[in-house]
């Protein structure tokens, strides 16, 4: 038998040739990779390297920043180029759900803060609201903990209780693919862990891009992982291959802590 | 240590004398201002006050507050006693008395009755100016900070709107009195002959002929006085909400206008209400802007009373108190009788604003409390 029968996995995001400027200043200088369909990859590089901007350009909402614009190449979803001009941004966005750095619930109630998404998309039958938020709280392990006060403020939860619920409002939303950008650099270890312990559940359902500065938490929980620097990708390749024996010089520097 | 004998003084201590200088000038220069503020709301209070209250329930002086303005009459009777009253009750006791029992009569316009009408007029200024001025100016504020493309010529609007605040409020009277009394458009049958241009529409014709001189036009005056204020401060309650909210939002697939209406309009509230509150002092405290465009200084009907449809409110002249004040301090030689409707109207128009303020300030507080973060 060779390898190459092996059915090979339907890349989710296929980036190719990117490249992306703020202004006249490029960030990203032609970065390809493809990334595959139900596995976390992880983003991992030094400060500035541009992870997070490639991040934020997968549901395009580095759009709302003046004069930030990609300037060549393409990113294909699905098999469909998300920079034509006919494409339906509220869906895109839908489907491609992000979480952000610093945990951003809405100054609104537990119930509230998850029901937002689907409210936005016309759900305004209760009893379909009710499941689909006890529903979404339970996949983030948050459901026990909040039942009895979904209607107090999301600001009593404590910091990863907050992070949870972001993304539990991003899974309520049903989205196939979900980015994470630096989802735990403000949250204490266990927090940490708890969430790391929900991606790895996710991952069977949805696709996961996450941006990490915590090299453990890369190797920890993600399948493939992709290094940049300096806006060019360095490496990309399985996560375990890669921590043990990188192809790259740059990367093993990286990962033993000679530069970065 | 060297030389510790050093951190004792020695003779005159020049730093410490400056200081006590420097401390006794700044803080009379404070107790100089309370002292002025004391000298003109105590003048008021103490002249005014008695006008407003009295000893018996309601302990306030109802007739003041809800009779309309009329002209004190002040004579003698047949026995040398005078009397003072209002020019309705005046005329039934000469008709009760005869016209022969009246001596030495004088009349005072305006001072007698209440100030019913400038408190009507003031309170329908305020409201529809305010009203008007937030919904242009939260529109334009929106704008300004959510979708407009930053870049110089933005940059120039909002100097724009900056300069217009401090433009003198008789330029805008005066502005309103070309505008809105003398150009501003109309539906109307006949178009006036000095209608600026008539537009027919078939059924009927639109005339630039003004609205004349009417609240409406006097609301609309203070409402472009006031805007500036509002756009700058709703702005910069706009600016003011985390772009974490607009980000949540947006990613979770939500329009702009739907992210602006569910995640940053409602927590921007506190601070519109704030710039909504000053303004509406303003408003009602100015004099010029409405000098021209909606105050007289008589009226015998509350702007509701003769009026065929609701419209007729907006289209029929007002009251105001400032103009009732100017009116009465300008128009009138002061005496004894003329005290009362003065010192009264001042008093009112001081208490009417309070009013105004704290209800504003109850009701910002009781939004922000629901909507801090």
């Amino acid at each position: 038998m060779v390898s190459d029968s092996v059915q090979p996995a339907i890349p989710a995001i296929e980036i190719e040739n990117l490249r992306f400027s703020y202004g006249t200043k490029e960030v990203i200088h032609g970065v390809s990779l493809s990334i595959p369909a139900n596995q976390i990859t992880a983003f991992i590089g030094p400060s500035g390297c541009g992870k997070s901007t490639l991040l934020r350009c997968l549901n395009r909402i580095n759009d709302r920043i003046p004069g930030a614009a990609i300037t060549g190449g393409s990113i294909r979803i699905g098999g469909i180029d998300i920079s034509r001009p006919d494409l339906d941004l509220q869906v895109l966005r839908r489907r491609v759900g992000m979480v952000f750095q610093k945990w951003n619930p809405f100054p609104k109630s537990i119930y509230d803060n998850i029901a937002y998404g689907l409210r936005i998309h016309g759900e305004t039958n209760r009893k379909a609201l009710d499941e689909k938020v006890e529903h979404s709280l339970r996949v983030v392990a948050l459901w026990d903990d909040v039942k009895d006060r979904l209607k107090t403020s999301a600001f009593g939860l404590s910091g990863g209780q907050q992070q949870r619920l972001c993304i539990a409002r991003t899974i309520a939303a049903k989205p196939d693919i979900i980015l994470l950008d630096e989802p735990c650099s403000a949250l204490d270890p266990l927090s940490t862990l708890k969430v790391e312990e929900l991606l790895l559940e996710l991952r069977n359902d949805y696709t996961i891009v996450i941006v990490t500065h915590n090299l453990a938490q890369a190797s920890r929980c993600s399948d493939q992982t992709a290094l940049f620097y300096l806006g060019e990708l360095i490496e990309y390749g399985n996560t375990s291959q890669m921590f043990q024996a990188p192809r790259e010089k740059r990367t093993e520097d990286y990962i033993t802590g000679a530069f970065g | 240590m060297k030389n510790p004998e050093q951190l004792i003084r020695r003779g005159v201590h020049r730093k410490g004398i400056a200081e006590g200088i420097v401390k006794t000038f700044l803080g009379g220069m404070t107790w100089a201002v309370i002292a002025v503020a004391l000298m003109i709301f105590g003048r008021m209070i103490w002249d005014g006050a008695p006008v407003f209250f009295k000893k018996e329930a309601p302990f306030v002086n109802m007739d003041f507050l809800t009779k309309k303005t009329e002209t004190l009459h002040v004579f003698d009777d047949a026995e040398g006693i005078r009397h003072q009253l209002p020019a309705s009750e005046f005329h039934q006791w000469k008709s009760s008395h005869g016209t022969d029992a009246v001596f030495n009569e004088q009349t005072f316009s305006y001072c007698g009755g209440g100030i019913a009408g400038p408190i009507v007029g003031t309170v329908l200024l305020t409201l529809l100016s305010v009203m008007m001025a937030l919904f242009f100016g939260v529109s334009a504020a929106i704008y300004l900070s959510e979708y407009a493309k930053q870049g110089r010529f933005i940059g120039w609007v909002r100097l724009a709107i900056l300069n217009l605040a401090g433009v003198p409020s008789i330029v805008f009277g005066l502005f309103g009195f070309a505008v809105f009394v003398l150009a501003a458009p109309i539906l109307t049958d006949t178009p006036a002959d000095r209608s600026l241009l008539a537009i027919p529409l078939g059924f009927t014709h639109l005339s630039f002929e003004g609205w004349g001189s009417s609240l409406i036009a006097g609301a609309a005056t203070l409402a472009c006085m006031i805007l500036p204020v509002i756009i700058t401060a709703s702005e910069e309650s706009l600016k003011a909400v985390p772009q974490g909210f607009r980000e949540a939002s947006l990613a979770l697939g939500a329009t702009r206008w739907q992210t602006i209406r569910k995640s940053v309009l409602p927590f921007a509230m506190p601070g519109i209400l704030t710039s909504s509150v000053l303004s509406l002092a303003r408003a009602a405290g100015e004099t010029a802007p409405i000098m021209f465009t909606a105050a007289v200084a008589a009226k015998d009907d509350l702007p509701w009373e003769g009026v065929g449809s609701p419209l007729g409110v907006l289209t029929g002249q007002v009251q105001a108190l400032p103009y009732h004040i100017y009116t009465l301090a300008l128009k009138i030689p002061t005496s004894e009788y003329t005290e009362r409707a003065q010192f009264g109207s001042v008093f009112v128009f001081l208490l009417m604003i309070f009013l105004f303020s704290a209800a504003s300030v109850v009701l910002r507080n009781r939004v922000r409390a629901k909507m801090k973060w």
